[in-house]
C-alpha cells in the first residue's frame, strides 16, 4: 500500500521521525487498538490514536453521553447529550481522520464478551472506572496473550501499567483482588480532574504507539504514578518474582473469568 | 536506622515493622495497600510480623478505580 499525497503530508511528523518513518506509519496503519470505556481515560486515548492513523480503533462502551462527563470526556461535545458514547466517539474520531475504521461496541465487558472483543486487536486500553472491569480486563488479556495498558485516575492522581504477555507482572500480580464495593472511592464519589484524564490517557495511547511501531520501553515491569499537586511523576519498579501470580503465574488458580459485582458508578 | 518510603529517605525506630510504618504514614485504606520492601511484595498476613532493617526501601501501592 503506497501512501496518497495526502497521507504523507497528514503523517509528515511522524514519518520524519526516524523511529517512525514511512514503515512506522504503515505499521500504525495497520495496526487494531481496542478501547474499553469511551471516557475520561478513552477520550484522549482515543482521539491521539485517530490522529496518529491507527487504521483500526475500537471502542467499547455501553452508556449515553451525560452532562457530567464533558469536564473531561473531551471525544464527546454538548451537542452530544444523550448519544451513545460509542457513536459520538467514533463520529469524532472519523471527522478528525478518514483513514481510521472505527469499530464501536455499545456493550460493557463481562466474562462471556471480552474474549471475543479483545480477539481481533492488537493492543488493549483498560479506560474503565470500576474494579471489575479492570480484573477481568486483566485476565482476559493475560488468558489471550493480549498486551494491554492498565491505567486509574482519582482526584488529583493517576496511574499506569503496562502488560506484555512474559514481559513482567499482570495487575492481578500487584493488587490480587477487587476491593470491596465502596472501600476505595470512585470518580464519582471523589471526584477527579478533568487534565488528569488528558495526561494519563495519553500516556496509555503513547504505550499502544509504541508497541505497534517496535519502539522504545513500555511500562512493563513499573507502576507510572502522578500527583498532579505535588507535580510529581514516580516509575515505580515492581518486584519481578510474581511465579505465585492466580492468573499469570506458574500454577495458576484463575482459569476462568469472573465476573465480580459491580461498583456504583454508573454514569461517571 | 534509615530506610526509603515512596522515594523519600526516613529515619525510623529500629524494629519497625511494615504494619507500624502503614500507620505512621498515615496510609489510606490500610487493609487495601499493596507494599513492596526492595522490590519484592509484602503479603498482607504478615504486615505485623514483617520487620524492617536499615536501608530497606518501601513502596505502598495503591488501588486506583476511576476512568471513564
Amino acid at each position: 500500500m503506497a501512501f496518497s499525497n495526502e497521507q504523507l503530508e497528514r503523517y509528515s511528523r511522524h514519518i520524519i521521525l526516524k523511529e517512525v518513518g514511512a514503515k512506522g506509519q504503515k505499521k500504525l496503519l495497520n495496526g487494531k487498538v481496542l478501547i474499553i470505556g469511551a471516557g475520561g481515560l478513552g477520550a484522549p486515548a482515543a482521539m491521539y490514536l485517530a490522529a496518529a492513523g491507527v487504521g483500526t480503533i475500537g471502542i467499547v462502551d455501553a452508556d449515553e453521553v451525560e452532562l457530567s462527563n464533558l469536564q473531561r470526556q473531551i471525544i464527546h461535545a454538548t451537542e452530544d447529550l444523550g448519544k451513545a458514547k460509542v457513536q459520538s466517539a467514533r463520529e469524532t474520531m472519523e471527522r478528525m481522520n478518514p483513514d481510521v475504521t472505527v469499530n464501536p461496541y455499545r456493550v460493557f465487558v463481562d466474562s462471556h464478551n471480552i474474549l471475543k472483543l479483545i480477539e481481533d486487536y492488537d493492543f488493549i486500553i483498560d479506560g474503565t472506572d470500576n474494579f471489575p472491569a479492570k480484573f477481568l480486563i486483566n485476565d482476559a488479556c493475560v488468558m489471550a496473550k493480549k498486551p494491554f495498558s492498565h491505567a486509574g485516575i482519582i482526584r488529583f492522581k493517576g496511574q499506569l501499567m503496562t502488560y506484555v504477555p512474559g514481559q513482567g507482572p499482570c495487575y492481578r500480580c500487584v493488587f490480587k483482588n477487587p476491593p470491596p464495593k465502596d472501600v476505595v472511592p470512585t470518580c464519582k464519589q471523589a471526584g477527579v480532574i478533568g487534565a488528569m484524564g488528558g495526561v494519563i490517557g495519553s500516556l496509555q495511547a503513547m504505550e499502544a504507539i509504541k508497541y505497534i511501531l517496535g519502539v522504545g520501553d513500555l511500562l512493563t515491569g513499573y507502576l507510572l504514578t502522578y500527583d498532579a499537586l505535588k507535580m510529581e511523576f514516580r516509575k515505580i519498579k515492581l518486584p519481578e518474582n510474581t511465579s505465585g501470580c492466580a492468573v499469570c503465574g506458574d500454577y495458576p488458580t484463575i482459569t476462568e473469568l469472573i465476573d465480580y459485582e459491580q461498583a456504583e458508578c454508573e454514569g461517571i | 536506622m534509615k530506610i526509603v518510603v515512596a522515594g523519600e529517605k526516613k529515619e525510623v525506630a529500629e524494629g519497625l515493622t511494615v504494619a507500624a510504618l502503614i500507620e505512621q504514614e498515615k496510609v489510606e485504606t490500610p487493609e487495601y495497600v499493596t507494599v513492596s520492601v526492595n522490590e519484592e511484595f509484602v503479603d498482607q498476613g504478615v504486615f505485623e510480623s514483617r520487620v524492617l532493617n536499615d536501608g530497606d526501601e518501601i513502596e505502598f501501592l495503591y488501588f486506583m478505580g476511576g476512568g471513564r
